[in-house]
C-alpha cells in the first residue's frame, strides 16, 4: 500500500518510530556484538579496539584485526558461566511450567464468572502489575525473612517447630518469580477461555463426555494460544531475570541476569558482560521470534 | 454463564487474587508500625511518613523520577501510536516483518540486554549519561507498550468512519485527529499511564543509562533495600502504590464517560 496514493501523514507515522526503534534498539545489539569482541582494557572506554572512523581503510584493517573471541573463550573456560546460564533456564522452565499450573485454574475461574463481575476481575489482576516490581519483590523480602511473617505463622499454626530459612533459597526466588509474573501467565490465558464457545462444552456433555475429559480434549486445546503467549511472555524474561534472584536469592546461585550485572558493574568487564548478553540472546532468539509471530497473527486475525 | 461460575472456580479466583494482594497489604500496613523491627507490631503510626519528609536525597530522586516518568511517557505515547497506526493502516509493505520485530521484541527482551546495549549505544555516540539518556531509554521501552495498546483497539475500529470522513474531503491528518484519536482515546490514555508506571517502576534499565545526579527512585530504593528492610522504604512503597492506584482511577473514570457518552 506504501505507493504514491500513501498520504505523507501515514509515511510520517511509519518512518518515525522504525527510525528511532532501529537507532535504539537494533544498532545497540550491533555495539554489544562489536565489544563482545573487544579487549578489556584500562581506558575510557574500558575496551580495546575502538574503531577510528578517521582512520579509513587502514584504520578498519587495523580494527578488524585487533578483534577477538577472547572473551567468549572465558565463558566457555570457566564453569561459572555455564553454570549460570543452565540455572536461569531451568529456573524459567520450572517458573513457567508452576505459573502455568497455578494460573490456568484462576484464568478458568475468571472465565466463567458472571459477565459483569468479570471486568472488575480482569482489573484485580491488572492493578498490582501498576505498582512496582520492585516494591512487590521487596515485600516479599519481609514476609519470608527469618523473624517474619510466614515463620511465625507457621509456628504458630505449628506447622513448623522453629523459624525455617526462606530467604535466599531457590524457593525465595521462585516465591518471587511466581508471584511478579502472574498477571503475565492469567492475563493471556483469560483471553482465549473467554472466548471460547460454551455450546461446545455442552455438547461435549451432551454426547456423554465426562467434566475432566472435556477439559483436556476441548478447553485446553482450544485454549492453546494463551498457553503459548503465557508461556513466552514469561519464560524469555525471567530467563533473563536480575532484580528477584538479587534480592530473594542465594549469591551462591547466580542467574544469569545477575552474572551479566557482576561483569558489568564490579568487574567493569564490559567485553565479557556484552559476550554474556550475546550468548543470552542466541538462546533466546528462537522463542522470541516465536512470539513476535504468534502476537503478529493474532492482530491479523483480529482485523 | 452464572451457574457455571461454581465452588472450584470461585476458590481458585479467591486464592489468585489473595495471593495477589496480600503481600501489599502487609507492606501497607508496616507502613504504618511504630516499631523499627519489621517483625514486630508497635501499634499505628505515621512518623516513617514524616522522617520521609525530612529525607532531601529521597525527594530530589522522587522528583527525578516524576519528570523522567512524564517526559518519557509522553514521548512513548506519540511514538507508540504512530507505530500502531503504521502496523494497522500502512498494509503490506518492505521491512513490515523487521518492524513488527522491533515493536514486539522490546517487550520480553530480558532488561540486562537492553539496558547494557543502550549504555554501549550512548558511550559509543559520546552522550553524556544522565536524566536525558533514562528518558530516551524509557521511551524506546514503553513506546512499544503503548504500540500494542493502541494497535489492539485500533484493529477492531469501524474504518467507514475514517472512509466517510476522507470521501467528504477532510484531508487524511485532520480525519485521524478529528474522527480517529477521539474514538482510540481510551486506549492511548491508558497506553500513557502504563508507560508512566513502567517507567517510575524500572531499576535495571535506569541503573545501566544513569548518570552523575540523576539517581532515580528504583535505583535509591534498591541500593537501600539491599542493607535490609526498612520501614521508611515501606511507607515510599505505600505513596507509590496510591499515586498509581489514583492513576488508575481516572484512567477508567475517564474510559468509562468515553463508552457512556
Amino acid at each position: 500500500m506504501t505507493d504514491r496514493t500513501t498520504p505523507w501523514s501515514l509515511r510520517l507515522a511509519l518512518l518515525v518510530p522504525y527510525l528511532w526503534l532501529a537507532a535504539l534498539f537494533l544498532v545497540p545489539f550491533l555495539i554489544v556484538l562489536k565489544i563482545s569482541l573487544s579487549q578489556t582494557a584500562l581506558a575510557q572506554p574500558p575496551y580495546l579496539p575502538v574503531l577510528d572512523p578517521g582512520g579509513g581503510l587502514a584504520g578498519l584493517k587495523d580494527f578488524l584485526a585487533a578483534l577477538s573471541l577472547g572473551s567468549y573463550a572465558i565463558l566457555l573456560s570457566d564453569t561459572l558461566y555455564v553454570w549460570s546460564y543452565l540455572k536461569s533456564l531451568e529456573i524459567a522452565a520450572l517458573s513457567t511450567v508452576i505459573l502455568l499450573v497455578i494460573g490456568y485454574p484462576v484464568a478458568y475461574g475468571m472465565a466463567r464468572a458472571p459477565r459483569g463481575l468479570q471486568g472488575v476481575l480482569v482489573v484485580l489482576v491488572i492493578l498490582p502489575f501498576f505498582t512496582s516490581f520492585l516494591i512487590r519483590v521487596y515485600a516479599w523480602i519481609s514476609i519470608l525473612q527469618h523473624d517474619g511473617l510466614l515463620n511465625r505463622a507457621l509456628v504458630w499454626v505449628g506447622a513448623i517447630g522453629a523459624p525455617v530459612t526462606w530467604l535466599a533459597t531457590d524457593t525465595a526466588v521462585y516465591i518471587g518469580i511466581v508471584y511478579s509474573y502472574f498477571p503475565f501467565m492469567v492475563l493471556p490465558l483469560y483471553a482465549a477461555l473467554e472466548r471460547q464457545d460454551e455450546r461446545l462444552r455442552e455438547a461435549a456433555a451432551d454426547l456423554g463426555s465426562p467434566p475432566w475429559k472435556t477439559f483436556w480434549l476441548v478447553t485446553v486445546p482450544l485454549s492453546r494460544s494463551g498457553i503459548i503467549a503465557g508461556t513466552l511472555l514469561c519464560f524469555i524474561p525471567i530467563a533473563g531475570e536480575f532484580v528477584i534472584p538479587d534480592l530473594l536469592g542465594s549469591s551462591s546461585t547466580m542467574m544469569i541476569g545477575q552474572t551479566l550485572w557482576t561483569e558489568f558493574f564490579a568487574n567493569r568487564d564490559w567485553p565479557v558482560a556484552s559476550a554474556v548478553a550475546v550468548v543470552l540472546l542466541c538462546l533466546l532468539v528462537a522463542p522470541i521470534v516465536i512470539f513476535q509471530h504468534h502476537e503478529a497473527r493474532q492482530f491479523d486475525d483480529g482485523r | 454463564m452464572g451457574s457455571r461460575f461454581s465452588w472450584t472456580n470461585v476458590t481458585a479466583v479467591g486464592f489468585g487474587l489473595a495471593f495477589l494482594y496480600l503481600p501489599i497489604v502487609i507492606l501497607v500496613i508496616y507502613s504504618f508500625n511504630a516499631s523499627r523491627l519489621v517483625g514486630v507490631w508497635g501499634g499505628w503510626s505515621t512518623r516513617w511518613y514524616a522522617e520521609l519528609l525530612a529525607d532531601r536525597a529521597m525527594l530530589e530522586s522522587a522528583g527525578i523520577t516524576l519528570r523522567i516518568g512524564l517526559v518519557s511517557a509522553t514521548a512513548a505515547t506519540l511514538l507508540g501510536t504512530a507505530a500502531a497506526v503504521a502496523l494497522v493502516r500502512a498494509g503490506r509493505f518492505r521491512g513490515r516483518l523487521l518492524f513488527s520485530g522491533l515493536v514486539y521484541a522490546p517487550l520480553v527482551m530480558p532488561e540486562v540486554i537492553t539496558g547494557l546495549s543502550l549504555l554501549l549505544l550512548f558511550v559509543a555516540v559520546g552522550l553524556d549519561r544522565g536524566f536525558w539518556t533514562i528518558a530516551i531509554a524509557h521511551t524506546t521501552l514503553t513506546m512499544c507498550v503503548v504500540a500494542v495498546i493502541v494497535q489492539s483497539r485500533l484493529v477492531t475500529f469501524d474504518r467507514s468512519l475514517e472512509e466517510a470522513a476522507m470521501d467528504l474531503g477532510c484531508p487524511p491528518m485532520r480525519t485521524f485527529l478529528t474522527v480517529t484519536l477521539p474514538l482510540i482515546w481510551p486506549a492511548v490514555a491508558s497506553g500513557w499511564v502504563l508507560a508512566f508506571t513502567l517507567s517510575l517502576d524500572d531499576l535495571v534499565v535506569a541503573s545501566f543509562t544513569t548518570g552523575p545526579g540523576a539517581t532515580t527512585l528504583p535505583i535509591r530504593i534498591y541500593s537501600e533495600v539491599r542493607l535490609g528492610v526498612k520501614p521508611e522504604i515501606n511507607a515510599v512503597c505505600t505513596i507509590f502504590i496510591a499515586v498509581v492506584a489514583a492513576a488508575m482511577v481516572v484512567v477508567s473514570l475517564l474510559s468509562k464517560r468515553r463508552i457512556e457518552s
